[in-house]
């Protein structure tokens, strides 16, 4: 019970995955024979209880989430990992499954329990090839150990799953354009309602978590909801892997209790920042996040404390702005990258982000003018939540809306002067 | 009903439609793009947003999309709040837009205009590159220029998702999302041209229109029938300078909807071929060669050659036409001008219709229908749009899916997700495979006859008083039983078939079916479909008789009176050549030249639709009214003016209440006398341009303002437009809404019924609830040779598109099908062409499913004249074999399972 990083416990920098014996030997798959011996809707209640929130970005609680889908017919139903991974910064799945496969799996057998998916499906980023080669060994073995199949350990639990790379784009995280894709069809978005939990994937109850979200479920099912809650600090409940990105001396990711705080993030698991750069700004969870601002690192990194100061804890994954750093390029990058990741469904985003990538040109090019910097303003609430078909582009412009909020003098100086910093 | 608040104002509304349908049907201009009425919501291009707001307290409320939100009792939104929004909406569309409206065909009936207007875009604040596209080629029907899109998504909801193409989708994405075929070349969907309507800009347009293109408040135009099959879609002509530029849909909810099919909206520029008939003629014999003759000393002739003629009447002519022509020689003396099989069978059809306990399906019907059977029809190309509502039934399992989870209606794309490959079931028996095969649950190939008994053996394992049949195998006993079963278990089920396939039967068969399937208050939905526009009128006019063709040709006349009629298409030609040899006088009425007006005495330059009034009766037997869309030459009269001295609505008047079950047809339109205050309606469009100027080389002075027919429209543009509550409605248009959209103004509510109710008059009552049975055929087909069955086409087919440029391009010249066995068995390779008894040489396609020994000939084709066949033929190599010029061997798509066909 002395375990406090359920989630990288078994990683070890420099050495191959643990295979499914060692994996076992470390008192892996237990989580599902504890599980098998309750109900499916007790197994949910549980994860409910532990406060596990999503790790995908908005942080719903799992077990809500799922307690959302009807009760089974008999029919086929679907679990599906969302492996996606491709929000800019965003690196803390690929360690999970490229270091622990076998973790996702338990994880899915034992989720896919609750909700009694019959099938699993992991959507993964198609250029996570070691983690494809890792988790189809890992699948493989898994077959091979009958954790997989029909029957699985002498139950009347079956249970198949398949992985599926990705072709590639952004917008296949969203998880019903995730579903589309893996459907074959072109990845746009779904309209909610229906959710998925009532018709997702091939028009049956689907439930998509995130790849972190699922790898909770071993612990909380093998050492119980209240060694969960006490792994938070304070109130908050289990570890989660932050991480950070940008001129720090120690860029990387890492298990913490939830409730640790970007400065501890920052300065103590991340050695704080290089020397010559400094902190001018974050994004406190991948590229579609609001800039937080260097008097926020005392914040504890849960997502209340974070939407308070006007921005999203989103996956976690800090990327750091310094001083040397252009704020308006920085911000015409992402906005490049989202205007490019539209699946051009809805009008806002398809023909919103390559109108603001058009004017953030302009004033890296020094060409910009102040009429600009009006339409921006206009276009981050034109974009905003509610306003498109998804969270695509209301998330796309949280750090332009931010940056005209804390940098509304570089985008000025960017009109008068041109851009003043070399590099980039 | 629920009662809502939109801006202060309380309406009560439908909680069924979406909230856009509700504000558009309660006179609210909120703007939208990518909802189509017939094809539900999306939310794509956010145009439509209103502000919805939780409580009375609320005051900020939020963003939702009118199209996508169900109308909540007691619900407060405002369209005012969110005009920002839809302005901005609109800007960020017309980012990457040409702005070419003057060059643009779709400048002056243009959606996004009209939206970008309402939206209050007026000012260009974008200043960077337009996207650029490439264009594609898309075959003889469709312009395409992509540079125009706004990516609305209704093109590929359209084509694929309502019409069940597969050719066509969208590509690429963001901004640079691209809406084509994955490589150039001619779509494949018989109803491609939709997309000229569908799309809400300028992207797809009307190619054979580009050609002599005219804006459409320039167009003259009034409300037309289809000409191209026994469905009687309802069309809206256009015509300018005295040549018909288009065709455009015209809404009538029970029969085409939204819809055409590619020959209805293609297919009609033979009004204006040289090959039209332009005056009167007459010649000494024959063969000489024609001499012109004035209108007035024409009329004269055919009234002298009247006496003792026989009138051989037309299923393409109007109600009226064959009406003046029989009253001229006397009701002894008319003749159907249909062989004798046909006439026999739209005969049987009439008294299915009459006496049967059935229910006569509307496209409409069809649509709402949950099990299907069909029997020996290749609907696709025998009445096409049928074929595309009867890919609409097969969505309604998928509907009902939808309904149990409390899925909206309108939640198009999540009916369609939680469907998946769901569908209500399609069973066709057909002798070939054909394009509904790919929704079809079972698709049973076997001969007409063989088709017929299974029929039999379903009505019999429905309601056992049906009388049984022998000699089926196992396998088809089992078939129909397993049909039998899925139409009894149907909430509606629907039965098809038609005399296409020439075998009366199968009518036989389907009628027992369908009144097998009568219980209680419930009956089957029946539609069995006819050969051409007025087939079902013509029978109605010979009440029961059998006077066919081959009647009239054996008479003994020595003057025959042909009306809008090529005796070649009904009989063998060498019977044909004999006919007419025996004539001293032959008299044709007609606006093509044909082989039958070629050897005529005395020719009649007949009027076409496009310039004549008339009723055609339908399939189901319901007679529609088309009024003429422009005044024809002084030499062209209409067929019906040419052969009587009475005003048209005299002759229609006589007609209903002469022939039986005709009377309704009196009440097709306001009759002779009707203005409102005084005033006509109008066939040109207020903003008509060159009224003045347009004939000034031929006389400065205005012409007097010229009446129809009817009594009813002017060709003019005084007079009282069709605004809101017209008798005659013809080129929609309210201010602000210059579209094919504006149509929702004209309906009960956006997407329902006309509110002027012009739907036509079904004229076959029926209140039969007795089950009476025809008896199963004993007859087994026995012949030597190859047994021929007939393939028709929807482009090439049809006797006047067939004159059509662009038809003739997606058409091709006559060929057999065979089976690949008897492909082997007569050594044929694939340059080579095949020897068919009684005709010359001709092509040949090799379909996997075709049975050994059947031959398949096409009908109507150039090269080969069905006619001429017998029912089973001799069939060998040609020697010295060269493929002829029209051979098209691309345009021939047998079915949506492409691995069926052998290349
Ligand atoms: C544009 C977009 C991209 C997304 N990408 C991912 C992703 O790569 N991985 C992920 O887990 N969730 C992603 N999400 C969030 C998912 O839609 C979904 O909320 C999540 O997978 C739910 O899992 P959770 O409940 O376990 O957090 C994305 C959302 C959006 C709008
Ligand atoms: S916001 Fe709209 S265009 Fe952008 S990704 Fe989502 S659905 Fe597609
Ligand atoms: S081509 Fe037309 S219908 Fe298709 S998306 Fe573009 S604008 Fe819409
Ligand atoms: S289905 Fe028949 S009536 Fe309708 S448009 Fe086509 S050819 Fe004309
Ligand atoms: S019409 Fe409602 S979003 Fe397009």
């Amino acid at each position: 019970m002395s375990i406090n990083n359920p989630l990288t416990k078994n990683i070890e920098k420099g050495r191959a995955p643990f295979t499914f014996a060692e994996y076992k030997a470390a008192g892996g798959y237990q989580s599902f024979a504890n599980a098998i011996k309750m109900a499916p809707r007790d197994v949910m209640g549980q994860v409910k209880d532990a406060g596990l929130g999503g790790r995908g970005g908005a942080g719903f609680n799992t077990g809500l989430k799922w307690s959302f889908s009807p009760d089974p017919d008999g029919l086929p139903r679907y679990l599906v990992v969302n492996a996606d991974e491709m929000e800019p910064g965003t690196f803390k799945d690929r360690l999970l499954m490229e270091s622990d496969p076998h973790l996702l799996i338990e994880g899915m057998i034992t989720a896919s329990y609750a909700i009694q998916a019959t099938t699993g499906y992991i959507f993964l980023r198609g250029e996570y090839t070691v983690a494809e080669e890792n988790l189809l060994k890992a699948i493989a073995e898994a077959y091979d150990n009958g954790m997989l199949g029909k029957n699985i350990q002498g139950s009347d639990f079956s249970l198949d799953i398949y992985l599926h790379t990705s072709a590639g784009r952004y917008i296949c995280g969203e998880e019903t354009a995730l579903i589309n894709a893996l459907e074959g069809k072109r990845a746009n978005p779904r309209f909610k309602p229906p959710f998925p939990q009532v018709s997702g994937l091939w028009g049956r109850p689907t439930l998509v978590n995130n790849v972190e979200t699922i790898c909770n479920i071993p612990g909380i099912l093998t050492y119980g909801v209240d060694w969960f809650k006490g792994l938070g600090l304070g109130d908050e409940c289990g570890t989660r892997i932050s991480g950070v990105s940008g001129r720090v001396k120690n860029p990387g990711c890492w298990e913490m209790p939830v409730g640790t705080t970007f400065r501890t993030l920052l300065e103590d698991y991340a050695g704080g920042m290089q020397d010559g750069y400094e902190l001018k700004a974050f994004l406190p969870g991948g590229g579609s996040t609001d800039f937080l601002m260097p008097e926020h690192l005392d914040l504890p990194m849960i997502p209340g404390e974070v939407a308070k100061a006007g921005s999203r804890l989103g996956t976690s994954l800090i990327m750091v702005l310094d001083d040397k750093t252009c704020p308006v390029g920085t911000v015409r990058n992402l906005i490049k990258f989202f205007a490019h990741e539209s699946c051009g469904w809805c009008t806002p985003c398809r023909d919103g982000l390559p109108w603001v990538e058009h004017i953030l040109n302009k004033m890296e090019e020094g060409k910009g003018e102040m009429k600009d910097i009006e339409i921006l303003k206009e276009m981050c609430g034109y974009m905003g939540p509610g306003n498109t078909f998804c969270a695509l582009a209301p998330g796309a412009a949280e750090p332009l809306q931010s940056s005209l909020k804390y940098f509304m003098d570089e985008y000025e100086s960017h009109v008068k002067h041109g851009c003043s910093y070399k590099s980039h | 009903m629920a009662s809502i608040t939109i801006d202060g104002k309380v309406f009560e509304v439908d909680e069924k439609n979406n909230l856009l349908q509700e504000c558009l049907s309660h006179a609210m201009d909120l703007p939208y793009f990518c909802w189509h009425p017939s094809m539900g919501s999306v939310g794509s291009c956010r145009q439509c947003a209103v502000v919805e707001y939780a409580n009375e307290e609320d005051q900020k409320g939020r963003l939702v999309m009118a199209c996508m939100t169900e109308p909540r009792e007691g619900a407060r939104y405002s369209i005012a709040a969110a005009a920002k929004f839809r302005a901005q909406a609109i800007e960020s569309i017309m980012i990457n837009h040409p702005h070419d409206c003057p060059v643009c065909e779709e400048g002056g009936e243009c959606h996004l205009q009209d939206m970008t207007v309402m939206s209050g875009h007026t000012y260009r604040r974008y200043d960077g590159k337009k996207k650029t596209h490439n264009n594609q080629y898309l075959g003889p029907f469709i312009n395409h220029e992509m540079n125009r899109c706004i990516t609305c998504y209704r093109c590929v909801r359209y084509y694929k998702d309502y019409a069940g193409g597969t050719d066509f989708g969208p590509q690429a994405s963001h901004d640079n999302t691209y809406f084509g075929r994955w490589q150039e070349g001619p779509l494949e969907s018989e109803f491609s041209g939709n997309l000229v309507e569908v799309c809400p800009t300028g992207v797809f347009t009307d190619k054979p229109f580009s050609k002599h293109y005219s804006r459409k408040w320039d167009l003259q135009s009034s409300p037309s029938i289809c000409t191209g099959c026994s469905v009687g879609c309802n069309t809206n002509p256009g015509e300018r300078y005295g040549t018909l530029r288009r065709i455009v849909n015209r809404f009538n909810d029970e029969v085409n909807g939204y819809f055409l099919c590619d020959k209805g909206r293609f297919g009609a520029e033979y009004v204006n071929s040289p090959e039209r008939i332009p005056v009167s003629m007459t010649r000494d014999s024959h063969n000489s060669d024609p001499v012109q003759i004035e209108p007035a000393l024409a009329k004269d002739a055919l009234k002298k050659a009247a006496k003792g003629a026989v009138a051989i009447g037309s299923p393409r002519a109007s109600m009226e036409a064959n009406y003046a022509l029989r009253e001229l020689v006397g009701e002894e003396n008319f003749y159907a001008g249909i062989s004798a099989n046909e006439l026999g069978m739209l005969n049987k059809i009439i008294d299915i219709y009459q006496n049967k306990p059935v229910n006569v399906a509307s496209v409409k019907d069809i649509e709402g229908s949950d099990a299907v059977l069909i029997l020996g029809e290749d609907l696709t190309n025998t009445a096409a749009r049928l074929a595309l509502g009867v890919r609409q039934s097969a969505k309604n399992l998928g509907r009902q899916m939808g309904a149990d989870l409390n899925f909206p209606i309108w939640h198009d794309a999540a009916i369609r997700q939680l469907a998946m490959d769901k569908l209500s079931p399609l069973y066709i028996l057909s002798p070939h495979t054909t394009r509904l095969d790919d929704i079809a649950h079972t698709s049973h190939i076997s001969s007409a006859e063989n088709s017929a008994k299974i029929g039999m053996a379903i009505a019999h394992a429905i309601d056992a008083s049906a009388p049984a049949v022998e000699g089926l195998n196992k396998e088809e006993q089992a078939l129909a039983l397993e049909i039998a079963e899925t139409l009894k278990s149907a909430k509606q089920a629907l039965i098809i078939s038609g005399t296409s396939s020439l075998e009366p039967a199968l009518l036989d068969a389907a009628s027992n079916i369908a009144t097998a399937l009568h219980s209680g208050n419930s009956k089957a939905n029946l539609a069995l479909v006819c050969s051409e526009s007025n087939s079902m009128g013509l029978a109605l006019m010979m009440q029961g008789s059998g006077k066919s063709i081959d009647e009239a040709m054996s008479a003994g006349a020595k003057t025959a009176i042909v009306l809008e009629n090529d005796l070649y298409r009904r009989a063998a030609s060498a019977k044909v050549d004999a006919f007419i040899n025996s004539l001293d006088q032959l008299v044709v009425l007609d606006h093509l030249k044909n082989r039958t007006g070629e050897q005529a005495n005395l020719v009649l330059a007949a009027a076409t639709f496009a310039e004549s009034s008339g009723t055609f009766v339908n399939y189901e037997g319901r007679a529609q009214h088309y009024y003429s869309t422009f005044k024809p030459d002084s030499n062209i009269r209409s067929s019906a003016l040419w052969l009587s001295d009475k005003h048209f609505n005299e002759i229609t008047a006589d007609c209903a209440a002469a022939i039986a079950n005709c009377a309704a047809i009196l009440e097709l339109t306001p009759g002779e006398n009707y203005n409102f205050a005084g005033l006509k309606v109008p066939r040109q469009h207020h903003r008509y341009s060159g009224r003045t100027s347009m004939r000034a080389n031929i006389n400065v002075h205005e012409p007097k303002q010229e009446q129809d027919e009817d009594g009813v429209m002017v060709y003019s543009m005084e007079g009282v437009p069709a605004i809101k509550d017209a008798a005659v409605l013809n080129s929609p248009w309210v201010p602000g809404w210059n579209s094919n959209q504006s149509i929702f103004k004209f309906q009960e509510f956006a997407g329902g019924p006309l509110k002027q109710g012009s739907k036509g008059q079904r004229l076959i009552a029926n209140n039969s609830t007795e089950k009476t049975w025809y008896e199963a055929g004993t007859s087994d087909f026995s012949a030597e040779g190859y047994k021929v069955f007939p393939v028709y086409h929807l482009f090439g087919s049809e006797e006047l598109s067939a004159y059509t440029p662009a038809i003739q391009e997606k058409a091709t010249s006559a060929y057999v099908s065979l089976s690949p066995e008897d492909a082997e068995k007569l050594g044929l390779k694939a340059s080579d062409g095949v020897q068919v008894e009684h005709n010359g040489a001709v092509p040949f396609v090799v379909r996997k499913a075709i049975q050994p020994g059947t031959v398949g000939v096409s009908v109507g084709l150039k090269g080969l004249n069905f006619q001429d066949m017998s029912a089973a033929i001799a069939l060998d190599k040609a020697a010295e074999w060269k493929n002829p010029d029209l051979w098209r061997a691309a345009n021939i798509i047998v079915s949506d399972k492409r691995e069926e066909r052998v290349d």
